[in-house]
């Protein structure tokens, strides 16, 4: 069924439509269409998840973990502050093995107060465990959050699933999206097969001490688990587009790569962005490509260094870490022997079109690299 | 999977006795069987048979039973080690 909607909604449908047992969340700009649209199903019906209202987003995250420990299926959504609220509460997600997912929004941290996209909040996110996906449509965000079910609650995997899209450029923008039938998601989502689960009949307790003789073999088989999903999001794509006819790129989508000698590196709407920045660079004679990092944990450190063999890698990052620089670029070339060149763009969701990523690539090739578009008084 | 994750079982994180600095001591002639300790006892390391039996394998020696005991049937004495 083609629909017209916006990225929050395609989130909506696809977490009501996985069927989750227990869905708690707490509502912030601009991810609230999600919450108010699954209470609306709730309410009406539609959905048969038990629905917790929280008073934080700490505490949405403490019922999400609680209810996936009984071997639920959970979901939540949040954005920005919402999100670093939950930072501790992430990493016992991970160390739990509890497959949660949750759609963030990627939204400017303050002050100065922002509502507008980067993804400085996720990045601070980026050692909780957790896997990340960034999307750049709104039927890859449909697809994207039943695919995650998938990918977290395979038994080599069994760890939590973010999927991350930009604040209003996606989330609140109408595209049109298939919408596949419930009885074919039942088919391609089997219910959830805890790793471990609380359980009156079989009493055991989570979360108790362990010594230093057992905790750092806990953190490797996380470590390992993310290895393995590299594949699992792969075939888990794969079998995604032969039921359904949609492939949106695994880890990595390239798009004009085979014979370009200089790849754009991007995430999410400048992903997006990127295809026709790239489309525009070829009709000017350019050898352009992108590569757009749909995951980025696990990260997706192969494909960037086959891609680096033949071409120079121009990162655009929608955030900073202060002090460091682009935190994609900087791990792009942890795992590149290759040339690599970064800019810092569209923090706090200051807009970047075609023509400034045709002038980031410009300013590459002429040695240039940094902060793109930035008042220097 | 490798999570921390453990069942019910006796000791299942060591015994503790050996954390303890005082050792309650019951005086049976004393004792009413009030069974205050047993209650008290923030360790379950105190059993209720015939009369109040101090598991000393777990026991931490913290003193609630003494402080708990109407008629000062349990004394701590410093554990000579």
């Amino acid at each position: 069924m083609k629909v017209i909607d916006t990225g929050n909604h395609m989130a909506a449908l696809a977490a009501r439509m996985a069927r989750p047992d227990v869905i708690a969340a707490y509502p912030i700009t601009p991810q609230t269409t999600i919450v108010e649209r699954l209470a609306q199903y709730v309410e009406s019906g539609e959905c048969e998840s038990q629905f917790v209202r929280v008073e934080s987003e700490h505490s949405a995250m403490a019922a999400c973990i609680s209810a996936s420990a009984t071997g639920s299926r959970t979901f939540t959504a949040t954005s920005s502050h919402g999100l670093l609220l939950m930072h501790e509460m992430l990493h016992w997600a991970g160390l739990a093995r509890t497959p949660v997912v949750m759609v963030n929004i990627n939204r400017a941290i303050g002050p100065g107060w922002s509502i507008w996209s980067d993804c400085n909040d996720s990045m601070s996110q980026r050692d909780t465990g957790w896997l990340q996906y960034y999307c750049s449509s709104n039927q890859e965000v449909f697809d994207t959050v039943i695919q995650a079910y998938r990918v977290g609650e395979h038994a080599d995997v069994l760890l939590p699933v973010m999927i991350n899209y930009d604040g209003f450029i996606l989330s609140h923008t109408s595209m049109a999206a298939d919408i596949p039938s419930q009885e074919d998601v039942d088919r391609f989502l089997p219910p959830f097969q805890a790793g471990w689960k609380l359980d009156v009949d079989d009493p055991l307790t989570h979360g108790n001490i362990i010594g230093p003789e057992y905790y750092m073999e806990t953190r490797y088989d996380m470590h390992r688990a993310q290895e393995s999903a590299r594949q699992l999001i792969a075939d888990v794509e794969q079998e995604w587009e032969e039921r359904f006819g949609r492939h949106h790129g695994g880890l990595v989508e390239e798009y004009r790569c085979e014979d370009a000698d200089t790849v754009l590196v991007a995430m999410g709407a400048i992903g997006a962005e990127a295809h026709a920045a790239v489309d525009e660079l070829r009709e000017q004679g350019e050898r352009a490509g992108l590569a757009r990092m749909r995951v980025f944990r696990p990260f997706p450190a192969a494909e960037m260094q086959r891609l680096s063999e033949r071409a120079e890698l121009v990162v655009i990052d929608r955030d900073i870490s202060v002090g460091m620089g682009g935190a994609v670029a900087a791990e792009v070339r942890a795992a590149v022997e290759g040339p690599v060149k970064s800019y810092v763009a569209g923090l706090g969701g200051r807009d970047v079109t075609i023509r400034d990523i045709v002038k980031m690539y410009r300013l590459a090739q002429q040695g240039q690299e940094g902060w793109y578009s930035v008042e220097v008084s | 999977m490798k999570t921390a994750i453990s069942r019910p079982e006796k000791a299942a994180m060591g015994k503790t006795g050996s954390w303890r600095v005082f050792r309650p001591e019951l005086d049976e002639e004393k004792c009413i069987k009030c069974w205050r300790c047993w209650i008290f006892c923030p360790e379950g390391a105190i059993r209720r048979n015939d009369k109040p039996e101090i598991d000393y394998d777990f026991c931490k020696g913290c003193g609630v039973c003494a402080a708990e005991c109407p008629v000062e049937a349990i004394i701590m004495r410093r554990e000579e080690k």
